[in-house]
């Protein structure tokens, strides 16, 4: 893998006309750090995403990576360095799971060059890596919902990308699904991976995350350490709830407890605490 | 080098001196077979006709040692249509495989961006306005059929081009450019009417050397580009964000891919008229039979050069001395195709 690099956006605008989905956002994801996004629906967060992984046309603004603007880099070069996993994939027909995993080798191959050693080896890593070794065969759509979002992570990871940006990836999962992909999220980011998610769940944001970003109408709220971001302060504000902010008792990291009846009126509009996985509307 | 990962998906890796192509097993046999049955088919379709001949004939005139009364009929009649049949079959059928891949959508085919009719409103026109003569109606038709490909494609571009669009566009534009079409047929005199409906039915008939010679060029300038982008196409498959996270520049793969499936249609419609089905059928009949992922391009490139090639056959011979359109029976394969596919998804639902 390529040594950390640095993703920062300054200035950013996204969106058209008078109400932009980010009028002007600047942020830097700190290199080798579990970044996670939070906030209510249709704050930006995916936006922001897709705007950091050039998915999505930016108004004005630039984004960095390692100092220079991703707009001239080419898309495969792109790619190779920066993996996102957008929310709106879709698995074709009859596809196995090893062809679908292979497919992140894509920025890696050219026309002639269609499977090299290095793409066996990252490929047979990546399902190792998510235990997909012995489901290399099956057709992807025989999968359960928590097996098919590990086949598309082991997509991202055999891509070796420094930098992977994750939009919703415990979205329709389970508990004990969710629980196993941030587990599998957390384990890459210490093989060294500077990570970047968006997430529903503040508890589980605050216990997987190292640097937590508050995302409200389309302007940073509060980032740094989730100890430092989450309080009832900043709860209240982003997502227009009254909670308790205790210590998780089996990690100490911030629990968020709402209040009984702590929903403030038409503070954050749509957005709601924890547990929901409404998943953002597309914006474009 | 080893590949294990990739057998699990039914591939091969073929090396050669530091070049690597994955190769699918199931999609290389199938293909080979379509190509046999198609050559098949054609050095048969080679041997009937007013006068029979034998496979040794036949084989004799094209390697130049036959009389050249047999050399006539074989090189002269029957070879260009033949010839025809396969390069424009494979033709046909690659630019189906173009359109579905594009849209992701089984239904997708040249003719859902108005490009048929658009062909023959330009066909009509120049009937119309030039007073006919091949030479015109080829011009016309290819003029018609990429204005409409174009116009479609510009409605459709607006908040980015997506499939589905795409197809509810193209089925407003063909059917305003119907009326117009019927408009027109109504206007011309009864002889150019009738031209026109021959054409419209898309017939092999009066193909000659001079005809041919544009398809077989565009069907095989076309195909290197199309082999080498058919990779990236298929990542379409997963998604717009997905393929473009992926390393894919898919608006630019788009482009690309639009304009070889328009040529490629062009290159037949215009000399042949509007051959229905073989684009829509080809690529779905070789995904099923390859059960592959994505549609595989040369087997879909040669199951419709067989299609079309026997389906002439079957043109000729059916109601023989009488020679009907190759267009005539493509739609009632085709048609036999779409109750199938109904049935079928309706037995899924």
């Amino acid at each position: 893998m390529a040594p950390e690099s640095t993703l920062e956006a300054v200035a950013l605008r996204v969106g058209y006309g008078q109400n932009p989905i980010l009028p002007e956002l600047s942020v830097t994801i700190p290199p080798g750090s579990f970044t996670v996004i939070v906030g209510p629906n249709a704050c930006g967060k995916s936006t922001l995403l897709k705007s950091l992984a050039r998915i999505l046309p930016v108004e004005s603004g630039r984004v960095l990576l390692d100092g220079a603007d991703i707009k001239a880099l080419r898309t495969k070069e792109l790619a190779r360095r920066v993996g996102l996993l957008p929310q709106s994939s879709v698995a074709p027909e009859a596809i196995t799971v090893i062809d679908l995993v292979s497919r992140g080798r894509h920025p890696h191959q050219g026309v002639f060059r269609q499977w090299s050693a290095e793409d066996e080896a990252k490929v047979a890593r990546a399902l190792e890596d998510t235990g997909l070794t012995d489901l290399a065969s099956a057709t992807v759509d025989r999968l359960s919902g928590g097996q098919r979002q590990r086949v598309w992570i082991a997509m991202v990871l055999a891509q070796d990308t420094p930098i992977v940006l994750l939009d919703e990836p415990t979205t329709f999962l389970d508990l004990a699904h969710q629980i196993e992909v941030l587990e599998l999220c957390a384990r890459l980011h210490r093989d060294g991976r500077t990570l970047v998610a968006v997430l529903h769940d503040l508890n589980q944001a605050a216990r997987y995350a190292t640097h937590l970003i508050a995302l409200h109408e389309g302007q940073i709220v509060a980032e740094g350490a989730p100890a430092v971001v989450l309080t009832e302060d900043t709860v209240e504000r982003v997502f227009g709830v009254r909670a308790r902010i205790i210590p998780d008792p089996e990690t100490g990291t911030p629990l968020i407890v709402p209040r009984a009846h702590g929903a403030v009126a038409a503070s954050a509009g749509t957005g709601t605490i924890t547990g929901t996985s409404v998943p953002e509307p597309e914006h474009i | 080098m080893n590949t294990p990962t990739l057998r699990a998906s039914g591939e091969r890796v073929v090396r050669v001196r530091g070049l690597s192509l994955r190769i699918h097993r199931r999609s290389f046999w199938v293909g080979l077979a379509c190509l046999i049955v198609a050559l098949g088919a054609a050095g048969y379709s080679l041997t009937i006709g007013d006068l029979p001949l034998s496979l040794g004939d036949v084989w004799a005139a094209l390697t130049g040692h036959a009389d050249p009364g047999t050399t006539r009929i074989v090189l002269d009649w029957r070879l260009p249509r033949v010839l025809m049949a396969l390069f424009g079959g494979i033709a046909l059928a690659m630019s189906g495989a173009v359109f579905q891949t594009l849209t992701g959508n089984p239904l997708g085919s040249p003719d859902i961006i108005g490009f048929n009719t658009g062909a023959y409103t330009g066909a009509l026109l120049s009937m119309l306005v030039i007073g006919g003569g091949s030479t015109g109606t080829t011009v016309g038709a290819l003029i018609g059929g990429t204005a409409t490909g174009a116009l479609v494609y510009l409605l459709a571009l607006r908040h980015g081009l997506h499939g589905y669009r795409l197809i509810v566009i193209g089925i407003g534009v063909s059917a305003m450019l119907g009326a117009i079409n019927s408009y027109l047929m109504i206007t011309v005199k009864l002889e150019a009417a009738i031209t026109a409906q021959v054409w419209g039915a898309g017939s092999l008939n009066t193909i000659r050397w001079i005809d041919l010679t544009p398809t077989i060029l565009i069907t095989l300038i076309c195909l290197p580009p199309l082999l080498a982008l058919w990779r990236q196409a298929g990542m379409l498959g997963l998604g717009v964000e997905t393929a473009s996270g992926r390393g894919v520049n898919v608006k630019l793969l788009r482009v690309a891919l639009l304009v070889l499936g328009v040529v490629l249609t062009a290159a037949v419609t215009a000399v042949a008229g509007p051959i229905a089905f073989v684009a829509l059928v080809a690529p779905q009949i070789a995904l099923r039979l390859c059960r592959g992922p994505g549609i595989p391009l040369l087997p879909t490139a040669f199951l419709g050069a067989a299609l079309l090639v026997i389906s002439d056959l079957v043109a000729r011979t059916l109601l023989a001395p009488v020679q009907l359109p190759v267009g005539v029976v493509t739609v009632v394969l085709g048609g036999g195709y779409l109750v199938w596919m109904l049935i079928s998804r309706l037995r899924k639902a």
